[in-house]
């Protein structure tokens, strides 16, 4: 076998070439990188201190030692806080914590979609405007803002007296899981309308106009175009209301009167009362692994349409 | 370029390694035992003081800055339970805290607290012979104390009539609750001690039982009264009842009195007939606490006569401090809810720790709200 092969000089020295310019984009491209973490580096090591680490320590209590005297020991680690965990007090309060969380994200959708189109089809101007108004409620803290539901529910509220006059209700809000339920919505009403204005805002109306040149009904035409279109939307505002609204702690307290357990409450009453760090980090735990692969699963699933 | 990434990333690491290796290294120093010395009246800083809401006279506090040079930020809690969690992992910066009895023997076993230097603290022997040596801290080495009181119930006796039969019925029954149209207008406290201790009061028991079939009695007590409860409260109980928004609250004599004297109803106050709760607060200078000069100056400033009466006159619960007596106002060593009757006294118990019991009186407690 003759090892010189004169013709084949000439890819070879291509290659090479194209070798180096690939090297030399891949030191573009790695300075780049360099250059992103490094202006990232505060962010990032802000949330290794301030997220990750703390997660690792809820994480690690939860398998630690209760003392007798209610201490938490990190030593003998072990799975008795998660053999707690399929008690029926604990499944009772997850149920309805999930419950709740749900009916406030549906409610939440159906409020804030009709309001979410409308502001996205007027004028700049306007529109700006309205999402200011949207915005507003921010301005003042959200446990002030709670507060002041309680005064209006009470027995003597506007809310209570308006709907006594109607002829509705029995006098009775505040304290009860339509309190919570409202607290919950007026709190997170937002971050539904937010998003799905974003995702209504970027419809393209032509295609509107085409399924209408196509003979679609109107609501045909909302149903095959401008819904599937704004699911991104509907699926980010979903998520933003119902994940907060799971893990609820401050609207239940303020407005619930602390009475029947939502998951917030039962993980504070562990670490704040009941001194068992152990059962209050596993009950954490578990609730962030089930809010993070339902997360994954919806936004997968959700991703295939879009 | 990739060992500078390494080395970005070995850098990155090591810091968060040494914070988080800095933030538990911190509590095994403390155990050591010996403790700044400080003289009467020394400081050494600002006062970082930890105590219930609505305990404390902010004229006393602008007072002792006033006197001392040094500011004094208080941050409060509604329940032992919540210090404890608070403080239990050290480094909060806290000086002076103000734990109940059977939560002073807690923190004692923890070590959590350290001993009152006596000689800093000159106005200890102003303390009534009756508080110098507690069970829950013998010989008061511990803590020093603050105020007592008793837990009962607060009415509106505007919408309940002044017949009213002096029993924890009030907020458990519910064929009371009928008859007084009390469903939806109770609160309980948010506290598992008091409120289980209250049921195994109501059913004739030792709000210290360990028996777990006692306790479950106590539980369907609660859990059948659930749905006449319009809040479990243990900050605003007294202001619900003035509000209107209750009728019955389950709360600490002082509290109650205070907020009565803002409603425009009629009101009283009572230790039910089958017994509750007394209790004493303790003033205590954590093992950890930045400034314990100014601490213990604090405390000794606190437990002066005139302070001491002044305390009483404002917050209305009873004061330990027996020189402080002839200063505090004839209403309020007269009124019988500030200072019970020793009748009263008699049905009256102090909560002691139950060490491994404690869980099962707050998983009764979140089992019975459902």
């Amino acid at each position: 076998m003759p090892v010189e092969a004169p013709p084949g000089d000439a890819p070879e020295l291509e290659d090479t070439t194209e070798v180096a310019t690939l090297g030399l984009e891949h030191q573009a491209e790695r300075a780049k990188a360099r250059q992103g973490f490094l202006l990232g580096l505060p962010t990032i090591v802000y949330l290794l201190i301030f997220f990750v680490a703390p997660l690792g320590f809820v994480v690690a209590y939860s398998f630690a030692t209760r003392t007798s005297t209610g201490r938490t020991e990190l030593r003998d680690f072990n799975l008795n806080a998660y053999a707690r965990l399929g008690d029926d007090i604990i499944m009772t309060v997850a149920w309805r914590s999930l419950w709740m969380a749900v009916l406030a994200t549906l409610i939440c959708l159906v409020l804030a979609y009709p309001l979410a189109y409308f502001i996205s089809t007027r004028s700049p101007a306007v529109r700006n405007m309205l999402l200011v108004a949207v915005m507003i409620p921010f301005w003042s803290n959200f446990l002030i803002r709670t507060y002041a539901w309680r005064v209006l529910l009470d027995s003597d509220g506007l809310v209570t007296q308006g709907l006594e006059l109607l002829g509705l209700g029995d006098g009775r809000i505040l304290f009860t899981s339509n309190a919570v339920i409202l607290g919950l919505v007026y709190g997170y009403l937002p971050f539904m309308v937010l998003p799905l204005y974003a995702a209504i805002e970027r419809v393209d109306w032509s295609l509107v106009e085409g399924a209408r040149d196509l003979y679609a009904s109107g609501w045909a035409a909302f149903r095959r175009v401008v819904w599937p279109l704004s699911r991104p939307g509907v699926i980010a505002g979903s998520m933003l209301v119902f994940v907060p609204s799971f893990g609820a702690y401050v609207t239940p307290a303020i407005l619930g009167g602390n009475k029947e357990g939502l998951l917030g409450s039962y993980i504070v009453l562990q670490f704040l009362s009941a001194r068992n760090g152990p059962v209050g980090s596993a009950v954490s735990v578990v609730v962030l692994g089930v809010m993070l692969v339902s997360t994954l699963i919806y936004f997968r699933a959700g991703g295939k349409n879009l | 370029m990739s060992a500078m990434r390494k080395w970005i990333r070995i850098v990155a690491l090591l810091g968060i390694l040494s914070v988080v290796a800095a933030s538990c290294g911190s509590d095994s120093e403390e155990a050591a035992g010996d403790f700044k010395q400080c003289d009467a009246g020394e400081t050494d800083g600002d006062l970082a003081f930890f105590n219930w809401s609505e305990y404390m006279d902010p004229d006393l506090i602008a007072a002792f800055q006033d006197e001392f040079g040094v500011a004094v930020t208080e941050d409060f809690y509604p329940s032992n339970e919540e210090m404890f969690a608070k403080i239990s992992p050290g480094g909060t910066g806290y000086d002076v805290i103000v734990p109940s009895d059977y939560m002073i023997s807690i923190l004692r076993s923890e070590a959590l607290i350290q001993p009152i230097q006596k000689d800093a603290v000159p106005n200890h022997v102003n303390i009534a012979d009756k508080f110098a040596d507690p069970p829950f801290d013998p010989g008061n080495t511990y803590t020093q104390p603050y105020q007592w009181g008793t837990t009962g119930v607060g009415v509106d006796l505007g919408v309940t009539g002044h017949d009213i039969p002096l029993t924890w019925g009030l907020l458990f029954d519910a064929d009371l609750a009928e008859q007084y149209g009390l469903s939806g207008k109770i609160s309980l406290l948010d506290d598992p001690r008091e409120t289980m201790g209250a049921a195994l009061k109501y059913l004739g028991y030792s709000l210290n039982s360990t028996s777990a079939d006692e306790l479950a009695e106590a539980e369907a007590v609660i859990a059948d009264a659930v749905s006449r409860v319009a809040a479990f409260d243990s900050d605003q109980y007294s202001e619900l009842v003035v509000a209107g928004e209750t009728i019955a609250g389950h709360g600490y004599s002082g509290n109650f009195l205070w907020d009565f004297e803002e409603g425009e109803s009629e009101y009283t106050y009572f230790v039910p007939d089958e017994g509750g709760t007394v209790w004493v607060d303790g003033m205590a200078v954590l093992v950890d606490a930045p400034h314990p000069c100014t601490a213990f100056a604090f405390i000794n400033f606190l437990l002066d006569a005139h302070n001491g009466a002044q305390l009483t006159n404002f917050n209305w619960y009873a004061s330990p401090n027996g020189a402080a007596e002839e200063f505090i106002d004839q209403e309020v060593l007269d009124n019988q809810i500030i200072y019970p009757s020793a009748a009263t006294m008699e049905r009256l118990e102090f909560i002691e720790d139950t060490g491994e019991f404690e869980i099962e009186y707050t998983d009764a407690l979140t089992r019975a709200r459902g």
